[in-house]
């Protein structure tokens, strides 16, 4: 055991002992620690990274606590978790910078340190859920991250917001009581909580035909307790109102890394603790698969009939998990790389939207109205071209992040059976249309002549360096994505392999 | 055959009940009641599951080493730390509760999302 191997404890446990040392500090030094800690955990992240691909194994366990491994408590990391850890921290962090100035403004004084140690909460469940190789331990990390989001999205207190935190805790309670009827059943089954052990056991019942009914049901609310918690179509309700009134660090961090958890957690359990033909066998996927393809159309359509901005770029976030579940849906290889790139580029591209819709709305005297946000992107032009740079990836701008993963879903769709083909085809044809006249309409809107009896207030004070910055570097991160999107795509579908 | 998961039976019908009612009930609190009997079902099942006729729990007295001489602790761990992950979860849907009872005066979910919308016209 090497020293670098502690670096993904290390993620866990800074922020999660900041958390608790950041409630007792002064509001500015709980901001720098919370910087701090943020800065360390992504220095971290990019080493461990840099020396995982230099790593011959490609993964490892590492035992906490010297207990082997019946015993004790795991984790497991390889490059996927990586590699997905970086990109979480990274958005973690350029997310709680552009909003920054923001939240000063939202939240009550006393209340801001409270709100970096929800943050930091919220990054120790995130890295904990990468990480863990324990079933039970993502289950208590799953609750967690559910309370930091919750209190994220109340941090902005108006009757929108504790409705829709309320409507969200009763959303995710039924998600993680499935998910946790889930675990029982599971380690009634195989007698162990660790998901390799698991894995094995569940590999004997497949082989000896053992308890397939109970096995089937395990993956089914598994599945759907974690589906329910990631906004997937049907259970969607508390979506548009948490992203759209909350302050917008907390609607970038929830739409893009919250879900996104819930998501890296699903996947870890197909692949590692039931095993990839045994999920197929059990024909969960295809439900997913029907769930995702309605929820990308209907996702679309209600996005288009918004007038708010924040709530249109909400909706766009329902069509856009069901992408991820498609691609989980397809049940091949390319599919599920394909789902955890667009993982990434929905994440990068989703936090800069929201916060760059902070921005243009800024720079409308407030409102995120349609109407009265033309001429913002010459008013607020950093915001304007992030947000134009945002929409024409997700609409599937070639040469950025959300063109690869689009053709990636493609290809990965011509590598399975015909109708699932036909099926994906032309839902991506349907969806890519109806994301273009929602987001070019906003882009156009954002640029054109004001109307004549509107008036701004002149200058409302510059937004200031560190929201510029951020969006700059968010730029520069969703450009990247689709200019290296080779690099990556190769380090996911390595991670994939050594993943199980 | 005999039947006898008398415990696990009880223990799924519980949890259909409490997820029914967090689902469908229109009452915060209601819904909250749900949500604890949803995840006591759990427990239950755990509890029942962990529990072997005649064996006592892991603590070696008068030196008996003898596997058969005792349970397994683990799933009385996991209901112990599910308990305090509920009694959090709880807490925080109170407080959600009071401060939506203290602003609009109900406990009705449909009522207050309409409450909501008008205040914002």
């Amino acid at each position: 055991m090497e020293l670098w191997q502690s670096i993904p404890f290390a993620c866990i446990l800074l922020p999660l002992g900041s958390a608790a040392a950041t409630s007792v500090m002064k509001r500015n030094l709980a901001k720098y620690w919370t910087f701090f800690v943020m800065t360390a955990v992504t220095t971290l992240s990019i080493i461990f990274v840099v020396l995982m691909s230099r790593f011959e194994a490609g993964s490892y366990t590492y035992m906490m606590g010297h207990y082997p491994a019946p015993w004790g408590n795991e984790i497991r990391a390889g490059m996927l978790e990586a590699v997905t850890a970086l990109f979480f921290n990274v958005i973690m962090m350029l997310s709680l910078m552009g909003g920054l100035k923001k939240l000063e403004e939202h939240l009550l004084i006393d209340k801001q340190p409270l709100y970096y140690v929800m943050l930091l909460l919220l990054t120790a469940a995130l890295m904990a859920q990468v990480y863990t190789n324990d079933l039970f331990t993502a289950y208590v990390f799953l609750e967690i991250m559910t309370i930091a989001a919750c209190s994220l999205i109340t941090a902005r207190t108006r009757g929108r917001t504790l409705v829709a935190a309320t409507r969200y805790m009763i959303m995710n309670l039924l998600g993680s009581g499935l998910f946790l009827l889930g675990i029982t059943l599971l380690y009634d089954l195989t007698g162990h909580l660790l998901m390799s052990n698991i894995k094995e056991a569940v590999a004997e019942l497949a082989r000896s035909g053992q308890y397939q009914m109970p096995l089937t049901v395990v993956v089914a609310i598994m599945s759907i307790g974690l589906g329910i918690k990631s906004a997937l179509f049907p259970f969607h309700t508390w979506v548009p109102d948490a992203y759209g009134y909350s302050t917008p660090t907390s609607a970038a961090v929830l739409s893009s890394l919250v879900s996104k958890g819930y998501i890296f957690l699903l996947l870890k359990i197909f692949y590692r603790v039931i095993g990839l033909d045994v999920i197929a066998s059990t024909g969960i996927l295809d439900i997913l698969f029907v769930f995702a393809l309605v929820g990308m159309v209907m996702g679309s359509i209600s996005a288009i009939r918004q007038s708010d901005i924040r709530r249109m770029i909400a909706f766009s976030s329902v069509a856009q998990i069901g992408y991820i579940f498609m691609g989980m849906g397809l049940g091949n290889e390319q599919g599920m790389t394909a789902a955890v790139f667009h993982i990434f580029a929905h994440a990068v591209c989703k936090a800069m939207l929201f916060l760059a819709a902070g921005g243009l709305a800024d720079a409308s005297g407030n409102s995120k109205q349609f109407r009265d946000l033309r001429g913002s992107g010459f008013r607020s032009p950093i915001a304007g071209v992030a947000f134009t740079i945002g929409a024409l990836s997700m609409v599937g701008f070639p040469f950025l992040g959300g063109f690869t993963s689009k053709m990636n879903f493609a290809m990965a769709a011509m590598g399975s059976g015909d109708i699932r083909m036909m099926l994906v085809l032309i839902v991506l044809v349907i969806s890519t249309w109806l994301n273009t006249i929602y987001f070019l309409k906003t882009v156009i809107t954002i640029y054109r002549k004001p109307l004549p009896e509107a008036s701004y207030p002149v200058e409302r004070g510059r937004r200031g360096f560190c929201f510029n910055e951020s969006l700059v570097l968010f730029s520069l991160v969703n450009v990247a994505l689709g200019l290296f999107s080779q690099g990556i795509i190769e380090a996911i579908s390595n991670g994939l392999r050594n993943f199980g | 055959m005999s039947f006898h998961n008398y415990e696990e039976m009880a223990a799924m019908i519980l949890f259909g009940i409490g997820f029914t009612t967090l689902l469908l009930q229109k009452n915060l609190i209601k819904k909250i009641i749900g949500f604890s009997m949803m995840d006591s079902a759990i427990y239950l099942f755990l509890a029942a599951k962990g529990f072997i006729e005649g064996r006592k729990a892991p603590i070696v007295v008068d030196g008996v080493t003898a596997m058969e001489a005792y349970i397994n602790p683990i799933p009385a761990g996991l209901v112990l730390t599910g308990i305090v992950v509920s009694v959090s979860v709880t807490a925080l849907m109170l407080a959600l509760t009071v401060r939506l009872y203290r602003r609009y005066h109900t406990l009705d979910i449909d009522r207050i999302t309409a409450l909501v919308r008008r205040e914002e016209q």
